[in-house]
């Protein structure tokens, strides 16, 4: 038995494209399986898990819950348009200098998500990150890394150049061979902050 | 140096399992037990299933053995006559689409006629339960060193603690999957996978196949954790089962709840502490007892039982140490691989132990671990003496520094009596991680590893480790490329491929790169050698001469190589479990202070520092991002991750119910290395990815402690745990 098909006009990262596809089927699976665009990832199905944010009409949505046919007229933004030409989106840029992709499933859904946050709100608080970004699991980075190539993105589409973040981990010097144990500790003037 | 792959997953082009075009390929499903222990009467096809073109495998198609060949050869590959936990793999389908595979799938009655299951590993079975020997005893270990009894009766003090800690589930983003076609006579499986000569091994067993008809080889792997060591190779089995079957390709790929439910998790584990002190703290002598829930099957719950009790005396030193353990079989999943393995179950127990003694003895915590923590020229539980020149009090110390231990303590002190509803607190823990494989493991490996010199000049490593989100790749061309004094771009690294590239050994243990990554630099160094240069040689000078050699020897292949060569000095005794447990360990003390709201009995961790000695750094970005993320898993893991068991099954199979820590949950966590090279890792590195898991924990419910006044020995600290506590 095969299932109804339904011809759908669909507006992908600007480019119109005419799709067969199975009525009941989702945008992710048209995305990926229609279209071909794997970028999207499949992940839970049941929007808990945010690896397939994509944008519609710029705003973050899972692709796992939404028909295809029920965007027939809206923009659709995958991870495959946000290259500006030849350009890395900034976005993508500050992820890939602060090693913000770590086994990169998350990722495509995490960048998308950032997009529509940033074209809403230019400097964005680490907090409305945070809570922006809180529907995205990540498992490997513990988020960190991500928050401040947000952040940092950020700043560079507000045109401010020198915005990289600190120096990333608190670096010692090289451990000290045996001595004794710090006396300071105990005494609060010691502490910095 | 950036990572090596970040753009092509910046840019949704690295295709996982699941995103690869596959022609004409059909796509399989599982069909799995309903019940937790039982004899399968029938099962059931539907009728207008049979006869469909839809392709059912069970374990009558088996060319070989009906085993996953891991440590005992008691996991089934698909369930015979009997099933031993729910959702164990009982039959296979393959049909035109995914949707349409799954709900064949689902028509699909497995009956089975129950039997009485073992669901509580620390109550001793009842004798209808017994499934394993007489005892359902998996694996029992015993670590001895001094007189124990004696130091205890003569101890001043004794104070005894029972901790417990549940199963965690790893929730790699990327669920499993395989996809597997016939390339002429050979089986090719392709998929999210650590351990590609782990799954080959499996493969060739179970079809009965000669390893050069077997190819494996991994995709991009979205996660692992250690979930992607064992539990690939029945995929892949089950996936290669169903092409050969039906000879078309497969896509066999788990939906989140499937793979929630079905895969192994961390061990669920039970440690009780008998420690002997004198009056100031001094430990005289260590009783420990852990027992570890392995679940239906043996998968490598003997390995993680035997690190979980190295590790379980802490990073103390004491003459008269008794470690007994053991591994109980239950009618639950298989409890397998996850990082840390078995070391972070019993670094909670000892170090929220030392907090427990501290406030039982009134010394405080922070004297407690400086009085007791292991100086060069001491041993540990199995008798090794340590002498790495490490100063373990300076990472306390450090620590202590970064958080403002005492200043928050005192400042806790003040606010807690002031607030209406929140309490502060702050805790610490001091631990250590032995890197690499446990005991003679890594030489009875003998890692093989190969540098190919490439005709163009560039060189690439051809090596089994696979890069799972660490950063594999990147360290590995970091280190090639220094080695050789060649820019980056003049490396490649080679799709882990069994039939390309030799077994360095598994993709675990924290091994990477401090074992394999020192691999690469001795493979480098006898590459140079091969074509006549010393290691004085600039990076022009080698690529001239690898362009010369392949002009002289056309189509040949021109390899480096290197095998594991043991460290001077390391003894390991397996039958008494003595000696150099691992050739180095990571050092750290992690601190964390926490905000407990009394009207939610919320726990939440608002700051976080987390100092370590983990040798040389090599790639700071990278190492940040492994012990950043390991905290958070670890913040998961005490405070959030629950499996509710039914009936021996997951019934929270799902990430709505299964909470994992989200950016929303996540506080400051501040990083610090301090360095002390070690000789023998790649680049003096020493091992790092498990240890971030191990801290978190012990430091979190030790700030619980000090917050709220409770002892809570029980994680996860789930809300409803704690309004227990608080209201008592």
């Amino acid at each position: 038995m095969a299932d109804p098909m339904t011809a759908l006009n669909l507006r992908i990262n600007g480019e119109e494209r005419r799709v067969l596809s199975p009525t009941h089927h989702t945008l992710l699976e048209v995305l990926r399986e229609e279209c071909s665009l794997t970028g999207t990832k499949h992940g839970c199905e049941l929007g808990e898990c945010g690896v397939c944010t994509v944008l519609v009409d710029g705003q973050p949505v899972l692709s796992c819950l939404v028909l295809a046919a029920e965007v027939e007229e809206c923009a659709i933004e995958t991870v495959e348009g946000m290259q500006r030409g030849n350009e890395l989106h900034p976005l993508q840029s500050t992820f890939a200098d602060l090693g913000a992709a770590q086994c990169g499933y998350c990722t495509p859904g995490i960048l998308l998500t950032a997009q529509a946050l940033i074209a809403d709100n230019p400097q964005p608080s680490d907090g409305e990150i945070r809570e922006a970004l809180s529907g995205n699991l990540c498992r490997c980075t513990g988020y960190h890394k991500i928050i401040e190539a947000v952040r940092w993105a950020a700043a560079l589409e507000r045109g401010e150049a020198d915005a990289k973040p600190p120096s990333e981990a608190l670096y010692g010097s090289p451990l000290p061979r045996i001595s004794p144990p710090s006396a300071q500790e105990e005494d609060p003037r010691q502490e910095k902050g | 140096m950036k990572r090596f792959e970040g753009l092509e997953k910046l840019t949704g082009r690295t295709l996982f399992i699941d995103d690869l075009p596959l022609e004409n390929c059909l796509w399989g499903a599982t069909v799995r037990s309903p019940a937790a222990r039982g004899t399968i009467r029938q099962v059931r096809v539907p009728n207008h299933l049979e006869g469909s073109g839809l392709v059912l495998v069970d374990h009558r198609d088996l060319p070989g053995p009906n085993v996953v060949s891991l440590i005992t050869d008691d996991w089934p590959i698909l369930a015979a006559e009997t099933v031993r936990h729910r959702y164990e793999p009982v039959m296979l389908v393959a049909a035109e689409s995914r949707a349409a595979a799954r709900r064949a799938a689902a028509q699909i009655e497995v009956v089975v006629d129950p039997l009485p299951a073992a669901l509580d590993f620390r109550q001793t079975p009842t004798a209808e339960q017994i499934q394993v020997g007489d005892d359902n005893v998996l694996k029992q270990l015993k670590i001895e060193r001094g007189e124990v009894d004696e130091a205890l009766a003569a101890a001043p003090i004794v104070v005894e603690g029972e901790y417990e800690t549940g199963a965690q589930e790893h929730v790699y983003l990327e669920p499993q999957g395989m996809a597997a076609w016939l390339d002429g006579e050979v089986v090719v499986v392709h998929g999210s996978l650590q351990c590609p000569y782990y799954v080959e091994s499996a493969l060739t067993r179970a079809l009965d196949l000669p390893a050069e008809r077997v190819r494996v080889i991994q995709a991009a792997t979205g996660g692992g954790f250690g979930g992607k060591e064992d539990f690939p190779s029945i995929v892949a089995i089950h996936a290669a089962l169903l092409a050969i079957k039906a000879q078309r390709p497969i896509k066999l790929i788990y939906d989140r709840g499937e793979d929630m439910a079905a895969t192994t998790k961390r061990h669920p584990a039970w440690i009780r502490h008998r420690t002997g002190l004198s009056e100031e703290g001094q430990i005289l002598a260590h009783d420990i007892e852990v027992v570890l829930d392995g679940g239906a099957y043996v998968t490598l719950s003997p390995v993680v039982l035997s690190r979980g009790m190295i590790h379980a005396a802490g990073p103390y030193a004491c003459d008269h140490v008794r470690i007994r353990g053991r591994a109980m079989m239950t009618n639950s999943v298989p409890f397998g691989a996850f990082r840390g393995f078995g070391a972070p179950q019993t670094l909670f127990a000892i170090e929220r132990h030392m907090d427990v003694i501290a406030k039982q003895i009134g010394v405080d915590p922070v004297k407690l671990r400086r009085l007791n923590l292991l100086t060069d020229g001491q041993a540990t539980a199995t008798g090794q003496v340590i002498d790495d020149g490490t100063d373990r009090q300076q990472v306390l110390s450090r620590a202590l520094d970064l958080s403002r231990f005492t200043y928050k303590r005192s400042q806790h002190t003040a606010f807690n009596a002031e607030h209406a509803y929140l309490r502060r607190g702050i805790g610490l823990a001091c631990f250590f991680h032995g890197a690499g494989f446990t005991g003679s493991g890594e030489r009875a490996m003998k890692s093989l590893l190969h540098v190919a010199g490439l005709a163009d000049g560039r060189v690439e490593v051809l090596s089994a480790s696979t890069e799972i989100g660490q950063g594999t790749t990147t360290i590995f061309t970091q280190i090639a490329a220094d080695q050789l004094r060649l820019d980056p771009e003049q490396i490649l690294i080679a799709q882990p491929d069994t039939w390309r590239v030799p077994d360095n050994g598994p993709t675990v243990a924290s091994r990477t790169t401090m074992v394999v990554g020192r691999l690469i630099e001795r493979a480098c160094d006898n590459l140079r050698e091969r074509v006549g240069l010393d290691a004085a040689a600039t990076g022009t000078e080698l690529q001239a001469a690898l362009v010369a050699w392949h002009e002289e020897h056309p189509d040949e292949e021109l390899l480096g190589s290197a095998r594991y060569q043991q460290p001077p000095g390391i003894e390991w005794d397996d039958e008494t479990y003595r000696g150099d447990a691992y050739s180095a360990y990571g050092w750290a003390t992690y601190v964390a202070e926490v905000e407990v709201d009394l009207r939610t009995y919320t726990a939440r961790v608002i700051d976080f520092v987390a100092v370590q000695e983990i040798g040389k750094v090599l790639n700071e970005t990278l190492a940040r991002g492994q012990i950043q993320g390991g905290v958070v898993q670890g913040i998961g893991w005490a405070l959030l991750e629950e499996c509710r068991w039914q009936e021996g099954g997951m019934a929270n199979h799902q990430l709505t119910n299964y909470i994992i820590p989200t950016s929303d949950d996540v506080p400051s966590i501040r990083v610090a290395f301090l360095e002390n090279p070690y000789p023998h890792g790649g680049q003096g590195a020493k091992g790092i990815g498990e240890l971030p898991l191990d801290g978190p924990a012990p430091a979190i419910f030790n700030a619980v402690a000090a917050a709220t006044g409770v002892d809570p020995r029980v994680l996860p600290l789930v809300p409803e745990r704690l309004m227990e506590l608080i209201e008592q």
